[in-house]
This record gives structure tokens, C-alpha cells and sequence, in this order.
């Protein structure tokens, strides 16, 4: 479906030059990038990053997580070794990755001051908030945006001057273990999301948006593009003959392995159990799961992509199961620990965020439900489900899901002064459900 | 739903009765609580009917308001309310104990600890229902704000002295009781759920008699049977037995009962005043009279079961012995009672209508702290609650079957010694996790080394073992000891200090700036008439 003229590069690039623009010169304080699954954000801070730390200006780098902190310092350190950064970390044992010692150019400390001159520092949120300066920061990154709460940016807004935001609109809200109702409409609602908060106060900033998503195959960027960002579309980077996904060992024809089969020909596959009322941890749910990557892992795959002319085995770390639930994602760890699969991830989709497999196989967040509450209908929980992979997902799901949603409109009351999020975790389900009924292989042993 | 929850209300359901979901008492009860069942009126929001309040069981004070529609006679209502509360409050305030606050100096920047009066005991309301916690709540919004004529000659409408006061009162318990853990304001119906799993769902469990009904049935019933009588049950009249808890009241009462009572008084109402003579106005003042008695009446009898209720309700819960930590809590609700005294005393404004940005994240960050605080005290006061967690995989039990001495490397070794326990839990154990054990009511941290077998878990114990080369004596477990270690921490880390609300950063919009006079009802686009 990629048009002749269309050059995803040239795109990505011309969006990239426009953001850099405005980063380094442009006169608001604040600028905002929405970026779909896989569109090089983190190859966008890195890049902004080295060139305001070119241009001289002190930079702080506010991401969500110790991983993604760490990620970054290695991504920094691999694109220009000469650059001294800065890892600000926690006073807990094993606050950061190791590998970050074998890096000359990074000092790591749990003392701001300690860093104090470098050009880049780099530290999670939660860890900047209780940094305490007398002369601000030029310039800031903020990495996550959307998944960061409000109230975690007004902790840290007054070390920075200006700063850009990059982040994926389109995954899981952040959340609030208490209810926070008595605040929902505020313009600054602290359990709402930082860019939330920061557009509502300064609607004028300027807004970009990475059309390009890298990482889903031309299979799935046009669904996941409709379903979940139906108002800011992007496109696949390549198109479809550019992946491939092939097995060594031929279907013996029961259901894991014609729906693999039929994910690696089309990129999606549902495996369909029969329809039932099951607790969360469903037992044949759980095991089919577990089936379908034992057999991946079995059948010899090897994937074919734009990276490189020669296939790639498809091995244990290359495939991730995601689920909706921690004891889901123990279930599954146990029933593949049976099977004797090891390092397969298997996690729930608030830790699957920012995560890239080549085969992912999901357990449906609705599968076997009686009902369907806000959690599970969360339209970031979907998406974030259905974009982690390069060449395919598999979705394990109980019939009469479709039902479900109908039977269960959403019920959320209605708060004045908020911001309807388009669209509702309703329509996202049903769109992405339509579109794996067309890849519907029924379970059989 | 957790699944311990799934099966205690299964079990209830096959018992008849209501199955315990906690061995101890988790939250605080006051030797004197205030028991405040208020009533509402229909289609009028914030309009009292009445209420019945007091401390003593057998002689609560009856408040009606005969025509709740009518503004002076809601006045005298909360003028009334005023007087019982405000003194029940007063009461605790003048008591006090020293105590110590660790507060940042303003000048060096640093935390010390600085003298402070703690009041010894705090004032503890309970309404029946979660609705009545509301209810609280839009009482206080809508005195807060209420001008005295002592404090402002020219107000129109000047509210009797007191009732602002009142209104700040209302407005700083309904504002904790949102905390987690908190117990100055109780609502009944959610005190007993968290104790007891009755075989109803949560909504049905909203229905103070539907919930007694199910925890402590009448003989020869069983806890399904009196419940649905207690939501349907009605006599010859057409009226409920078990009128609903409030503040809201059943539509056949307001139809039949109410209506034509508050209609009777008006008209008694417009014929005093139209009385010509001293002696016509003699009848008709009596003939007032008797209309408002006959509001009066209806309004107790629809309160009086629910407080009768209210104090069974309290009876069953006393006679649970009190969780360990839960005097912990209630000191910082006496903190919480201090502070807002404080501020009363010094004469700041009421509550703003809206919290500003900085004060919003505060108070967000201070529930999901308490709300950390509170799962993990309940789970290590209560083996029962424990046992939940257990359950879902957050904590893990058993028997200690070996203990190898080891020590840290480096120049000075510690002791890091490792424990194996025998568990039939199954605890989700990520590589290395951290697990917590109470040690003496300290948290004692370990480190999860791996997994010798089914349920055979090796942990290495990291601290609170003294500075020695060797562990101090009982501070590291032997072998036989029964143990039990947390997924979860047992103490919350204190969060980031936010700016004053004068250096709301930019992002949030700037400083608020003085509060600006609002009008009661501004004009907006959308106002057509």
C-alpha cells in the first residue's frame, strides 16, 4: 500500500530537521513530540541531545525508569564516545547497569553536585525532584512524557528553563493507586499526564509528531495507525515484502502451529479458544500460550528483514508474551518453565512499554472475562500490546469478546472539564478485533 | 476482586453468613464517637430534612427542618448542627500533649525537631453510609464560605455565627477522610465491609441494614434472607421496615409521608399569618406547632433505625481487638485535627474551593503514600490479610530449614547470611528480589538468592544485624523458626519536597496569585436565559 512518492525516510528526516529547529532555535520554552510505537524517539533524544550539547548548552535528561535512563547513557556513549555524560542514580544498591562503569566518559553519581559541569546528566524523575538547584539548566529533555504523571513534572519543572518532550500518546495513561476524581477537570490535575498538564497551560507550544514507525512491519502499522491514532496517522518504514518470517520445521497442523503460519504470512494471528468464563489465570489460555512459543522456539524461524540480506534465527530473546495481568505473566512464566523454555520475557504491558521483539504472542486482555472494566479496555494497554513487535503477534483470546464489549458499554461517568480521549478503549478493541477475525485459526491440539 | 475475597464471599454465601475478612480491628474507634445520620431532601440539593446526632446512643438530639426548602429555617438547622458538633469538637481541642515535629528550618535549610502541642485525643464522627461522607462534604462547601454578620455587616444573607466555622470543620474531616487508613470520619457501611465478606456484591454491601443483616442475622434466618428483607420488607402501609440508611430517603415515604406533612405545615404555616385576631393566631400557632411535630416525627422515625444501627454496627466492630498499628494512624489523624485547629486559631481563610496545583500533587502524593502504608501494616497486623497476599503471590510463609553463615566481600565483611525456607506459597520471585521480614516491628531486608526445589527458596539476609563481624543474637533466624517474608516494603519513602505554591513552575501555570473574589453565578456563553 506504500505509494511510489512516498519515502519514509525523507519524511522522518524532514520532521526530525523541523523538531531540531525548534529545539535549538526556536523562542517558546517548551516543544512536543508525539511519536508512534517505534518511531525513533530514542534515536530523536540521542540526536537532540549530542547537538544541544554541541551547541554548548547544559542539558538535563529526564526520563521515567532507571532502565530507560541507562538505555539512553549507552545509546549517548555508542554515538559519540568523546562526550562526558553524566548518570545521576539513586543511593540503593544496583541503582544502575553496571555496564555504565566500563565507560570512561560516564561518571556516575548519586550526588548532584558531584556532576555539576557536565554537559549532559542524565536521571529518572523520581530522582530529579529531590535535586535542588541555585542556577537552573538551559535545556531539558523529557523522555516518556506522556507516561509521566503531572505531579511528577512539577517536581522537577523549576530545574529547567526550556525543554523538549517526547513521549507516545497513544500508550498506557499513567495511574494513581487512589482515586483522584476530586481534582479530574483541573487544567494541572496532578494524577493526569505531564504533557496534559503542560499543553493545557501553554496550548501555543509548538507540537511535532515522527510520522514514520521503524519498527511495525506494513502489516501492522496500518491497523494499529487506525485503531489507536485515528487522527494523527503514521506509516510503516518499509513495506511488504521487506520482512519476512520463515520455519525450518513444517506445521504438523494443530492449532499453535497453523496460527503461526498464518502470523508469519499475514503478521497477525488469533488463536481461538472456545468461549468461556475463566479466572484470570486461565489454564488453557495460559497453556496455549506457552504452546505457541514452545513451538516457535521449535520450529526454527528465522527472520528476514531490511537490516540485513542473511535470516536471523528467531531465538528466545527475539520473542515476548504480554499479558494484562502480573499473575498472568506468572502463569505464563510457569506453564513455558514446564515446556523448558527459558529467557522468553513474558510481562504485563505497563512493562512491555518502549520494548522491541520480532514475534510477540498476547494473551487478550479480555479473554475469558465476565465483564469489562476501565483496566481492561484501556485503550494504551491494547496498543501497547499489539505494537511491540518487528514481523508478528500472535493474540490468544477466547471466543465471544465481540459480545463482551457490546454487552459492556463503557460506564465511565463523566467528568467535566476533561479532555475526551479519542479513541475509547471500545472502538480500539473492536477495530483491532475485527481485523484479527481475518486471521481466526480455531485451538486444536 | 482478590481471589481470598472470592472465596470468603462464597463461603458466606454457603454459610448463610458473613465470613470474617480481617481477624483485627483496622481501623481507630474513639470511646466517644459523634454518630451524625442526616436526611436529604429530594430534588434539592444540600437541603437538609434533618438528622439525628449525638455522642450517647440512648438520647441522640432529633434536628428537623419542617420545610427544608425554606433558607432561614436550613440556617437554624445548621445553626442548631453547630451547636452540638462544635462543642464536641472544642472539647478535644483544649487538651493537649507536648510533643515533637521535625519541620525544615528556614534558615539553614535543614530538618529539625521543634516542640509542638499534640491534641492527647481527636474528635471521631461516623455517618452511616459512604453517601453520608458526601453529604459531610457538601455541608462544609456550603458554610465554608458563609459570612457572619459579626464578620461582614453588609452581607445580604448573613449566616448565624458559627456556622462558617462549622463549615470549615466538615470540609477538613470530608478532606481526610480520603486519606487511606484515616479515622476521623468513618463511614460505617465501608468500616464493616472491610471486615466482613457478606455474600451480596460491593453495591448491595452500600446497604447498612442489607450488611448487618448478613453479619450478624436474626435468629432462625439466614444472612440472604434477612438481607432481602431489609431492602424490601415494607408494612400495610407501603413503607419500608428498614428505611435506607440516607441521605437519601425511600420515594414511597417522601410521596405518602413527607409531602403531604411538609404541605400541611405551609398551610398552617400561611394561615398564622394571615390570623387577624390574637386568639385565632393562638389556634393557629398551635395548629403549626403540631405540623412541625408531625415533620419531626416522620424525620425520626426514618433516622432512629439507622441509628440504632450505626451503634450495633459500632458494638461489632469494638469487639474486635484493635490492629497493632493502628494507634500509629491515629496519631497522625490527631495530627491532622491539630493542624487544622492551629489554623482555625490563627485565623486563616476557609479551604480554597479549589486546591491549587501544588497543593493538589501534595495531597495526591500523601494518599498514595498512606494507601502503601496502610496495605502493608494491615497485612503485618492481620495473619488473615497476610494471608491474601500470600494468595496472590506478594508474600510468602514457612519454615526455616537451614542457616549458612556468609559474609560480604570486601574489606570489612558483614554478615549476609542465608536462609533456607520451606514454603507452600508461590511467590512471584523476580532474580535477585527484595523481600522484607519483621524484625521486632522493624523491617528486615533480604535478598532472594534462588530456588533449591518445589517451594525450597534460599534468601541472604542484608541488615539489622548489627555492626559486628557476627550477627547479634535473634537477628537472624534459626533453624525450625517459622517465618514470613513481603513482596512489598513495610515503610514508605518519604516523596520529593514540591515548590511553594508561589513557584508553581511554568508548566503548571505559573504562581496562583492571590485568590480572586468569585462570583457566586458568573454569567458563561452557555447561559441563554
Amino acid at each position: 500500500m506504500t505509494t511510489v512518492d512516498f519515502d519514509p525516510g525523507a519524511a522522518a528526516g524532514r520532521a526530525t530537521d523541523a523538531i531540531l529547529h525548534d529545539t535549538l532555535h526556536g523562542t517558546e520554552r517548551g516543544v512536543v513530540v508525539d511519536s508512534p510505537p517505534g518511531a525513533g524517539k530514542s534515536t530523536l533524544v540521542v540526536r537532540a541531545a549530542l547537538e544541544l550539547a554541541d551547541a554548548g548548552r547544559p542539558l538535563m535528561v529526564v526520563a521515567q525508569t532507571n532502565a530507560q535512563v541507562d538505555d539512553l547513557v549507552l545509546r549517548l556513549a555508542e554515538k559519540n564516545p568523546e562526550l562526558p555524560v553524566g548518570r545521576l542514580h539513586s543511593s540503593d544498591a544496583d541503582a544502575y547497569n553496571k555496564a555504565l562503569d566500563d565507560l570512561p566518559q560516564v561518571r556516575t553519581s548519586a550526588k548532584a553536585a558531584d556532576l555539576s559541569g557536565l554537559p549532559v546528566v542524565l536521571s529518572t524523575a523520581a530522582k530529579w525532584a529531590h535535586v535542588k538547584v541555585d542556577e537552573p539548566w538551559r535545556h531539558a529533555i523529557v523522555d516518556e512524557a506522556y507516561q509521566m504523571r503531572s505531579d511528577s513534572l512539577l517536581a522537577v519543572a523549576g530545574l529547567f528553563e526550556r525543554a523538549l518532550f517526547v513521549g507516545d500518546p497513544g500508550q498506557l495513561d499513567p495511574f494513581a493507586i487512589v482515586g483522584s476524581e476530586q481534582w479530574a477537570g483541573l487544567s494541572y490535575d496532578p494524577s493526569a499526564s505531564a504533557v496534559t498538564t503542560l499543553l493545557a497551560h501553554n496550548p501555543d507550544l509548538p507540537q511535532h509528531r515522527l510520522p514514520v514507525s521503524w519498527r511495525l512491519p506494513a502489516s501492522a502499522a496500518p491497523l494499529v495507525s487506525n485503531a489507536f491514532y485515528p487522527y494523527t496517522p503514521f506509516r510503516s518504514g518499509t513495506s511488504h515484502g521487506d520482512r519476512r518470517l520463515g520455519f525450518a520445521v513444517p506445521s504438523d497442523g494443530s492449532g499453535p502451529d497453523r496460527v503461526i503460519d498464518e502470523a508469519a504470512e499475514s503478521g497477525w494471528g488469533l488463536l481461538e479458544l472456545p468461549a468461556r468464563h475463566t479466572p484470570r489465570t486461565d489454564p488453557e489460555a495460559v497453556r496455549a500460550v506457552a504452546t505457541v512459543v514452545r513451538r516457535l522456539l521449535d520450529r526454527g524461524g528465522a527472520a528476514t528483514s531490511e537490516r540485513s540480506s542473511a535470516p536471523t534465527p528467531l531465538t528466545a530473546d527475539r520473542v515476548a508474551v504480554g499479558t494484562a495481568h502480573r499473575d498472568q505473566a506468572a502463569a505464563v512464566r510457569a506453564a513455558l518453565a514446564e515446556l523448558g523454555v527459558r529467557d522468553v520475557t513474558v510481562d504485563t504491558a505497563n512493562r512491555l512499554q518502549g520494548r522491541e521483539y520480532d514475534v510477540t504472542v498476547v494473551l487478550h486482555p479480555l479473554s475469558g472475562r465476565p465483564d469489562a472494566t476501565a483496566f481492561h479496555l484501556e485503550t494504551g494497554r491494547l496498543c501497547v500490546l499489539a505494537s511491540r513487535h518487528r514481523h508478528a503477534c500472535i493474540v490468544v483470546c477466547r471466543a465471544g469478546v465481540t459480545d463482551l464489549l457490546d454487552d459492556y458499554p463503557s460506564t465511565e461517568p463523566v467528568q467535566l472539564g476533561t479532555l475526551v480521549k479519542f479513541p475509547d478503549g471500545w472502538e480500539a478493541n473492536h477495530a483491532v478485533l475485527a481485523h484479527l477475525a481475518e486471521h481466526r485459526i480455531p485451538w486444536s491440539p | 476482586m482478590s481471589l481470598i475475597t472470592t472465596l470468603a464471599r462464597l463461603e458466606a454465601v454457603g454459610s448463610g453468613r458473613a465470613q470474617p475478612a480481617a481477624t483485627v480491628r483496622h481501623r481507630h474507634l474513639s470511646d466517644r464517637p459523634l454518630v451524625f445520620v442526616p436526611l436529604t431532601t429530594a430534588g434539592e440539593t444540600g437541603a437538609p430534612l434533618g438528622a439525628l446526632v449525638g455522642t450517647d446512643r440512648d438520647a441522640p438530639r432529633l434536628l428537623a427542618v419542617p420545610q427544608p426548602r425554606d433558607r432561614d429555617l436550613r440556617f437554624a438547622f445548621l445553626a442548631d448542627l453547630a451547636d452540638i458538633v462544635l462543642p464536641y469538637v472544642d472539647a478535644y481541642a483544649a487538651s493537649v500533649e507536648a510533643a515533637e515535629r521535625t519541620e525544615t528550618d528556614p534558615e539553614t535549610g535543614k530538618r529539625v525537631k521543634v516542640e509542638a502541642e499534640l491534641c492527647a485525643d481527636a474528635p471521631q464522627l461516623i455517618v452511616p453510609s459512604r453517601a453520608g461522607l458526601d453529604f459531610v462534604r457538601l455541608l462544609g462547601r456550603s458554610m465554608r464560605f458563609r459570612r457572619t454578620a459579626e464578620q461582614d455587616p453588609d452581607a445580604p444573607y448573613p449566616a448565624p455565627p458559627r456556622v462558617p466555622l462549622l463549615g470549615r470543620w466538615l470540609t477538613h474531616y470530608g478532606e481526610r477522610s480520603r486519606v487511606p487508613g484515616s479515622s476521623l470520619l468513618l463511614a460505617l457501611t465501608e468500616v464493616l465491609s472491610r471486615h466482613w465478606a457478606t455474600g451480596q456484591s460491593g453495591l448491595e454491601d452500600q446497604h447498612l441494614g442489607a450488611l448487618l443483616a448478613w453479619i450478624d442475622p436474626p435468629d432462625g434466618l439466614t444472612g440472604a434472607e434477612a438481607a432481602r428483607r431489609a431492602e424490601l420488607e415494607r408494612d400495610p402501609a407501603g413503607q419500608l421496615l428498614c428505611p435506607p440508611a440516607g441521605p437519601a430517603t425511600d420515594p414511597a415515604f417522601d410521596n405518602k409521608l413527607l409531602a403531604p406533612a411538609i404541605e400541611r405545615y405551609d398551610r398552617a404555616r400561611t394561615a398564622l399569618a394571615a390570623a387577624e385576631d390574637p386568639l385565632e393566631a393562638d389556634d393557629r400557632l398551635a395548629a403549626l406547632t403540631a405540623a412541625e411535630r408531625d415533620v419531626r416525627d416522620l424525620v425520626a422515625s426514618r433516622t432512629r433505625p439507622t441509628w440504632d444501627a450505626v451503634w450495633r454496627g459500632l458494638d461489632l466492630l469494638r469487639a474486635l481487638p484493635a490492629g497493632a498499628q493502628v494507634e500509629g494512624r491515629w496519631t497522625r489523624d490527631r495530627w491532622s485535627f491539630t493542624g487544622h485547629r492551629d489554623r482555625v486559631l490563627a485565623g486563616e481563610p476557609p479551604q480554597p474551593r479549589r486546591d491549587d496545583a501544588v497543593t493538589a500533587a501534595n495531597k495526591l502524593a500523601t494518599r498514595e503514600r498512606e494507601q502503601g502504608r496502610l496495605e502493608a501494616q494491615e497485612a503485618l497486623d492481620d495473619p488473615l490479610v497476610m494471608a491474601g497476599r500470600r494468595l496472590t503471590g506478594e508474600a510468602f510463609a514457612g519454615e526455616v530449614t537451614d542457616v549458612v553463615p556468609a559474609y560480604s566481600e570486601g574489606k570489612r565483611p558483614s554478615p549476609r547470611p542465608l536462609v533456607t525456607v520451606r514454603t507452600d506459597d508461590r511467590p512471584h520471585l523476580a532474580e535477585r528480589a527484595k523481600v522484607y521480614r519483621s524484625l521486632n516491628g522493624r523491617p528486615q531486608s533480604a535478598e532472594y538468592v534462588g530456588c533449591e526445589g518445589d517451594g525450597v527458596l534460599v534468601v541472604r539476609i542484608l541488615d539489622k544485624m548489627g555492626r559486628g563481624k557476627e550477627p547479634e543474637p535473634g537477628s537472624v533466624p534459626e533453624k525450625g523458626d517459622r517465618v514470613c517474608f513481603t513482596l512489598f516494603e513495610h515503610e514508605q519513602r518519604g516523596g520529593a519536597k514540591l515548590p511553594d505554591p508561589e513557584e508553581t513552575p511554568w508548566t503548571h501555570g505559573g504562581p496562583p496569585g492571590e485568590p480572586a473574589p468569585e462570583a457566586p453565578d458568573t454569567v458563561t456563553e452557555e447561559d441563554v436565559l
